[in-house]
């Protein structure tokens, strides 16, 4: 088959590998039919995450057709011919977390649970396509892919409902939401949202499904800007604006009720922390440049909430904890409880509350993906998204 | 570890008050031996050196034992872990370097551990102690050449939050080529051999399967890379495959 191979930094190719076979009773294979870059496989092609290998197959946001399942994989939740979306992390359904409803974090689905307990204290729970520290599981730009735990992840979708519509379900709508969630909403709030990526997007969204009333959305990208403000929210361009002092302003000097982080240990700043970062992160003294959320701190309101659903993957420095601990504020983060929020999402799109499929902007076969890892980092041809058709053929044939 | 385990393992460790008095013996009188030659009017390097080593040894003497120790809390009750491990005959599907264990009906088992090249190790255990849904352990009989201790204990976590098993190993090296066969089986770190071991039976009971990418697709590695995978080869066992189907047949038969 087909797949998107990670090669190294800035090193995306498509390389022609095995099928992926049934390894455990409760897999399942799946024929792909849409599968997404996302904003956090950049910091893959940046190369900021440890624990890749080149050779490695990327992708966490695919959907498509059930081809085969395992002996184990229990017959009423999911059978051969089914639809589904799969969510991009992995989780045994059994565990503390899992029946915790903290799908993330499930005990048993990373086989290399010991290098991220080395790291982190304990694992996170196997993810598609994202790095060996996180279970070093085969993803999903390619034109099938192996699914553990295949009766507890993947979400049937009914007929009718075509895949650009619901394939955002497999991570960033959710994550969106969960971010928006995190922010602890009262009605009547402000949310202040750092970043207008696709996540950003979702969260601005979800913002208001939960009771915000202003979203103040921040970015310099013109387009994503815009596409923030018909969502709804107000924007700044922090290219052009001090974000906290207007932040300060806008809101009275009281602050925004919640701030949430979209954007990650790669965030851009002018700051002299943030020229820091970036010596630091050149040469690979650190791995995260955390502008954001330090913006972040010193804006929310006190006794406010930051919630963080944009990645980092290991240390920060010059973080005003101070700041943080004096104002009371309340951090909630986390990789995307997939589960809890699928269905109820998939409901929303079926009463047309939403329609994901706004954020796309590139629609193109697997072939072109290594350019368009480059052409999304960069931001060119104004791209937001990029769903990769791994069955269409020709290079050209966007 | 609970006072319990604690005594029971010095009980175990039956003589070893000998051994613990032999060995500061050497201590200290190796480093006095040490101090007087060097603080001397003429100093003695030779028997300063020979007083070191005197120490050294004394310091060293009785740590050759290998001992692991791990514990995991797993979300089931005691008794079906209990269950799992009693089984003796299912150590060797989440112990990776047992290739069997036989249970020959009298309290009494073969087992056979399997390291690189094939080399095995072979030895009989016999249970020790065996209180059901709390407490097993077990050791190598007087007639194997490969010593060792093994326990494992299962406590209801506080707030009813599943089990905390705990399991404890402890080998003798064996001198000669048995000791190297043993050293490459056991790994220079028993300790995360064990966790590994302990993780994947978490897992058997939890997840009802051993999670894996061994078999998985992907692109060209680079030569380093392969050269790496050469040296370590991957380890899964074709019975873990079937383990977590025979687990997957039992939860829908019961």
């Amino acid at each position: 088959m087909k797949a998107v191979c990670w090669m190294g930094t800035e090193k995306m190719s498509v390389e022609t590998v095995p099928d992926p076979k049934i390894l455990n009773p409760r897999d399942a294979i799946v024929r792909i039919t849409s599968t997404c870059i996302c904003g956090s496989d950049l910091h893959l092609y940046n190369g900021f995450m440890p624990t890749m290998e080149q050779g490695d197959i990327t992708g966490h946001e695919f959907m498509g057709e059930v081809m085969e399942v395992g002996s184990g994989v229990d017959q009423g939740k999911l059978r051969v011919g089914d639809r589904v979306v799969v969510p991009f992390t992995i989780a045994c359904g059994n565990c503390f977390f899992c029946q915790k409803q903290l799908w993330s974090l499930c005990d048993n689905t990373n086989p290399n649970a010991w290098i991220a307990e080395k790291m982190m204290g304990y694992s996170p729970s196997g993810l598609f396509g994202y790095t060996h520290m996180m279970g070093g599981y085969a993803g999903g730009q390619a034109q099938y892919a192996r699914v553990p735990c295949a009766d507890v992840g993947p979400l049937k979708i009914p007929e009718g409902l075509p895949d650009e519509k619901v394939v955002f379900l497999s991570d960033i709508f959710p994550t969106g939401y969960m971010g928006a969630e995190n922010c602890n909403i009262q009605q009547g709030d402000t949310v202040a949202i750092w970043g207008c990526g696709p996540v950003a997007q979702f969260a601005i969204r979800s913002a208001f499904m939960l009771g915000a009333e202003r979203v103040i959305a921040i970015d310099r990208v013109p387009e994503r800007l815009q596409m923030a403000r018909d969502g709804g929210a107000e924007t700044i361009n922090f290219e052009e604006t001090d974000v906290v002092d207007f932040l300060q302003e806008t809101t009275g000097n009281r602050g925004p009720d919640s701030c949430l982080d979209a954007v990650g240990m790669e965030a851009s700043g002018h700051s002299l922390f943030f020229a820091t970062d970036r010596a630091k992160q050149a040469l690979r003294i650190k791995m995260d440049r955390a502008e954001v959320l330090r913006q972040c701190i010193r804006a929310c309101r006190k006794g406010g909430t930051v919630s963080v659903p944009g990645v980092y993957g290991g240390f920060i420095d010059n973080i005003p904890f101070g700041a943080a601990m004096n104002k009371g504020l309340t951090f909630k983060m986390g990789q995307t409880h997939m589960m809890r929020y699928m269905r109820p999402l998939l409901e929303r799109i079926e009463r047309g509350d939403i329609d994901p499929s706004f954020v796309i902007s590139h629609r193109v076969p697997i072939d072109r993906a290594p350019e368009m890892y480059r052409i999304f980092r960069d931001k060119e041809e104004r791209c937001t998204k990029v769903v990769l058709d791994p069955w269409a053929e020709g290079a050209r044939a966007a | 570890m609970s006072r319990e385990t604690e005594m029971r393992r010095n009980a175990r460790d039956g003589g070893s008050q000998a051994e613990t008095l032999q060995r500061w013996g050497m201590l200290l009188g190796g480093g006095a031996l040490t101090v007087y030659a060097l603080t001397r009017r003429r100093p003695g390097i030779a028997l300063a050196a020979a007083g070191g080593l005197l120490a050294y040894r004394g310091a060293t003497l009785g740590t050759t034992k290998f001992r692991a120790r791990a514990s995991f809390a797993i979300n089931c009750e005691p008794e079906t872990a209990f269950r799992m491990w009693r089984g003796l005959e299912n150590l060797p599907i989440f112990m990776r370097h047992l290739e069997s264990v036989r249970e020959r009906g009298d309290g009494r088992s073969e087992w056979t551990a399997i390291g690189p090249m094939g080399k095995r190790l072979r030895w009989n255990a016999e249970i020790t102690e065996d209180r059901e849904n709390e407490f097993l352990a077990w050791r190598s009989t007087q007639d194997s050449d490969f010593q060792n201790w093994g326990s494992v204990e299962f406590r209801r976590a506080p707030g009813n939050r599943g089990t905390i098993v705990t399991a404890e190993m402890e080998y003798a090296p064996p001198g000669g080529a048995l000791g190297k066969v043993a050293a490459a089986i056991f790994g220079k770190d028993p300790e995360f051999t064990m966790r590994e071991d302990l993780r994947r039976f978490k897992a058997l009971l939890e997840m009802r399967e051993i999670p894996t990418t061994e078999g998985q697709p992907h692109g060209p590695r680079s030569a380093v890379m392969s050269a790496v995978h050469a040296v370590y080869p991957e380890r899964r066992k074709p019975t873990e495959y079937s383990a977590g189907e025979r687990v997957a047949a039992q939860r829908r038969a019961s």
